[in-house]
Formats: C-alpha cells, sequence, structure tokens
C-alpha cells in the first residue's frame, strides 16, 4: 500500500519532470548533438518509466521490454553518431 | 519492511534522474550536459532497476535486472564518448569558463569543421557537369 502510494505520487511525477525537461532541451538545443544528448536522456529515462510501470502492475514481462528499449536507445546513439561523421565528410 | 526499502530506492533513482533532467536543462555546455545525462540518469536507472530486482523475489528476474544494469553500466560511457568526440570535431564551442581543453592541437586544422558551415548536401537530380563539356561549350 505505502509502495502504490509513493510510486503515484512521487516516483510517477518525478520522472515525468524529467521527460519534460528533456523535451525542453530537445526543442532548445543549439546544435545537432545537444539534440542527441537530449533523445539519449528521454530514451533512458523512458526505460525507467517501463520499470516503475513494471513494479506498480506486477508484471516481471515488462523487464524484457525495458532492457530492449535500451539496447534500442544505445544502436540509436551509435548510429546517430556515426551519421554525423558521414554528413562532416561532405564537401 | 521491504515496501519501505523498495520506495526508499524508487524515490532515489527518481531523484537522480530528475537531477539529470536539470543539468540537461542549465548547464552551459554540450560536454557538462553529456555528464550530466551519463553519470546521473546511468545511477538513476540502476538504482531503478535494483528495487525492480528486490521487489520480484524471483531469481530469473533478479538475474535479467543485473544483466541490464550491466549493460547500461557498459553503453552508457560509449555512447557518450562517441557523441563527444564527434562534437569536438564538428566544432561545437566550449563553455567560456573551460579552464583546460587538452585536445587543442591534437587534431589537424581542417579536421574540425565548423558546423553548419559547409552542410552542402549534393543534389542528386541536377545534371552532372563534367570538365569535358564545359570545355566543349566554351570552344
Amino acid at each position: 500500500m505505502i509502495l502504490q502510494t509513493v510510486i503515484h505520487f512521487i516516483v510517477f511525477p518525478l520522472l515525468s519532470l524529467t521527460l519534460v525537461l528533456g523535451f525542453i532541451r530537445l526543442l532548445l538545443g543549439p546544435t545537432l548533438p545537444d539534440r542527441i544528448i537530449a533523445f539519449e536522456l528521454i530514451s533512458i529515462t523512458s526505460a525507467g518509466i517501463i520499470v516503475v510501470t513494471a513494479i506498480v502492475t506486477d508484471q516481471a514481462v515488462l523487464l524484457d521490454v525495458a532492457s530492449a528499449w535500451a539496447i534500442i536507445s544505445f544502436l540509436s546513439v551509435i548510429a546517430f553518431s556515426y551519421y554525423i561523421e558521414k554528413w562532416r565528410g561532405r564537401p | 519492511m521491504s515496501e519501505i526499502l523498495i520506495s526508499i530506492l524508487l524515490v532515489i533513482g527518481s531523484f537522480f534522474m530528475l537531477v539529470a533532467g536539470l543539468g540537461m536543462l542549465r548547464m552551459p555546455d554540450l560536454f557538462l550536459r553529456m555528464s550530466c545525462s551519463t553519470k546521473a540518469a546511468t545511477i538513476g536507472v540502476g538504482t531503478v532497476l535494483f528495487a525492480l530486482a528486490l521487489y520480484f523475489e524471483n531469481l530469473g528476474v533478479a538475474t535479467r535486472a543485473l544483466a541490464t544494469i550491466c549493460f547500461i553500466f557498459l553503453t552508457a560511457p560509449v555512447g557518450a564518448h562517441r557523441i563527444g568526440r564527434i562534437a569536438y570535431l564538428v566544432g561545437v564551442s566550449l563553455w567560456e569558463g573551460t579552464i583546460k581543453d587538452e585536445l587543442k592541437g591534437v587534431y589537424a586544422e581542417d579536421a574540425c569543421v565548423p558546423f553548419g558551415t559547409e552542410c552542402r548536401i549534393p543534389d542528386i537530380n541536377a545534371p552532372e557537369v563534367s570538365p569535358e563539356s564545359e570545355k566543349g561549350d566554351g570552344l
């Protein structure tokens, strides 16, 4: 009972506020690497939200979703940096 | 008792992630922002995953949670290092309060192309102009 209350009134608002701050940096970011960093923060926060949802709904299957999400976010960051490197070499 | 411990761990983890978001908004420089999102967000997700491993008293779930923690702890510095190196090469400006720039002079001058100045993407549909045809037109 304490756990449900704490999650609903403290943990979810803090994580949602983190998402909002990441989106503000994603909109403001002066350069492209800033936006990539903000995107990385947003994706890792989403993984945290999925894990907390697994605790609330008592479904252990959601942990697999979170780990796959972390793998995909890492690959997307690597792909972004690869394409920036390619794009730098353009005449 | 276990619920209280899990609640404390969850609050600590989400607080670290909030600190990461605040640093992402308030830090003056790309590289300082990157340190925020790498360190604070990684320790936040690690704490939340540890709370999940304590909540489900199951060996398989705990093993998967620890594997995810190890994966995030290994891959976050790799991604941050790659993004930081590319950002330095692309010419993202440092904060004016930066004291030491150890990469200054390591790369050649033409390796640092300023961002946005030479981003002319070639038009695929444009007709190709070879030097031979230009010479023919001149004659």
